[in-house]
């Protein structure tokens, strides 16, 4: 194993996770949003909003993200979408990941228990007040694992972005390949680097869970 | 001749889920101050009658009609919203399962529903907590989560969420049924004391003892109607139906 090669490529290789993180916090966020807005879809009470959510985690589940990303690229500008490499990413991976989102969020609220929300309502509450008051800080304690797997699955689904020349993490090893012929150092390097990133946000992500549980 | 009036009246309830008809057709007239104990075996119907009193669980047809104003009136959906959180408002409801709000402080979950509906102050809310819980006896547990109490606390803040909200009456679906045997009578104790402040209470109920100490009158159901109802002297020591004698008769060797 070539180590010298590693020591001195790997300033690159930073800067290219810091590309990933970037792309992994602009796509959470989006997909945060996107998430929250099919869940509350999914559980409206009128039909239409019901069955767009539906249809939009039944569409981006069923279809390989790396598919979406093609279209919302390559397919974009026949339809007059023009986004750059990176906005095309964040954008198609953010509205997939939020469609396993939507379900993580949805899962959570409606295992809250309706013993909760009867007696919410029994006091006078409106059901909006209900969501708000009751159901909505007890589910937010059961989807921060969940959504944690999400954001897991999310970091290492940047790699597709290689695939629309997004100069993250995996493309800078492609690239590095190239001119080194040094596959296995490269794809190391980068693979440890993923590691540390999620290794890091795994962390976070528990805190965050003993944080939210404690009392 | 003025024309009277009960409290709550129940007119020709039924309630059908599917092919299956749970209540068939019950009228039912509670006065002030009124306490009424419905009774009967599991899958009769008295807690389905009891929901239907705010409408937690919709009659399929009949009227249930509160002071004067009918609750499960027919109106368009946001309309018949703010109707319906009008009169719940005045109806306070303890559940079985207590459904404490465990996010929140015993505190916490005292003052939520008047702080949001009442618009009053931190202040305002905070003496009335304290006042709710010196009632039932708790007031050292105001700053507890509802994990931290035992089964017949938990119920007893429960009771005091539900006058927080100074209601006109009280309903009582099972409240002691999950407890500990030696924990209900600390949640009886409390209840007597509401029917002594003349509460009008309507209370479900297995606790043929406290249904006859406390009770005005008892309602005996059975498959969905009700069998036999009167003074509690009337019911459990001289039942006329045939049906309401088995069901005495088993509850009291299933108590032994």
């Amino acid at each position: 194993m070539d180590i010298d090669l590693i020591l001195r490529v790997y300033p690159h290789f930073l800067k290219a996770a810091i590309l990933t993180i970037e792309l992994s916090v602009l796509t959470a966020i989006l997909g945060l949003v996107c998430g929250s807005l099919g869940a509350a879809a999914r559980l409206s009470r009128f039909q239409a909003l019901h069955f767009l959510g539906a249809a939009y985690v039944s569409l981006f589940r069923g279809t390989p993200a790396l598919i979406q990303l093609f279209l919302l690229y390559f397919g974009g500008p026949q339809i007059g979408i023009q986004l750059d490499a990176f906005e095309a990413g964040v954008i198609g991976l953010g509205v997939n990941i939020g469609a396993y989102m939507t379900e993580t969020i949805r899962g959570a609220i409606i295992s809250v228990h309706k013993g909760q929300t009867e007696a919410a309502r029994t006091l006078g509450m409106s059901s909006w007040q209900a969501m708000r008051y009751v159901i909505l800080p007890q589910a937010f304690r059961l989807m921060v694992r969940p959504l944690g797997v999400n954001i897991n699955a999310l970091i290492k689904g940047t790699a597709l972005v290689a695939a629309i020349s997004v100069v993250e993490l995996t493309y800078t090893a492609q690239r590095y390949i190239g001119s080194t012929y040094k596959p296995f150092e490269m794809f190391l390097l980068a693979g440890a680097l993923y590691m540390v990133i999620i290794y890091i946000t795994g962390r976070g992500i528990s805190w965050l869970d003993r944080k939210v549980r404690i009392q | 001749m003025t024309h009277h009036r009960p409290f709550v009246d129940i007119r020709h309830a039924q309630k059908c889920y599917g092919e299956l008809e749970v209540l068939k057709d019950i009228s039912l007239q509670v006065e002030q101050k009124q306490i009424v104990a419905i009774i009967g075996p599991s899958g009769s119907g008295k807690s389905t009658l009891l929901r239907a009193i705010n409408d937690l669980d919709p009659l399929t047809s009949g009227e249930v009609w509160l002071d004067g104003v009918q609750v499960n009136k027919l109106l368009p959906h946001t309309q018949y919203e703010k109707h319906i959180n009008q009169i719940r408002q005045q109806i306070g409801m303890v559940f079985q399962h207590f459904n404490l709000f465990p996010h929140l402080t015993v505190r916490e979950n005292i003052t939520l529903a008047p702080k949001l509906l009442k618009g009053i102050s931190d202040d305002e809310a905070n003496v009335l907590a304290e006042q709710q819980l010196e009632h039932v006896g708790l007031i050292d547990r105001i700053d507890y989560h509802p994990s931290q109490l035992s089964g017949g606390q938990k119920q007893r803040v429960a009771i005091a969420r539900a006058l927080a909200m100074k209601p006109k009456l009280m309903l009582f679906d099972e409240a002691t049924s999950a407890l500990d045997p030696e924990l209900v009578e600390e949640v009886n104790q409390v209840m007597k004391m509401l029917a002594e402040e003349a509460m009008t209470m309507i209370i479900v109920t297995h606790e043929m003892g406290f249904a006859e100490s406390v009770c005005d009158r008892v309602l005996f159901m059975d498959g969905g109607v009700v069998v036999e109802e009167g003074a509690p002297e009337v019911i459990f020591r001289n039942p006329t139906q045939e049906r309401t004698k088995n069901f005495l008769r088993k509850h009291l060797e299933g108590v032994k």
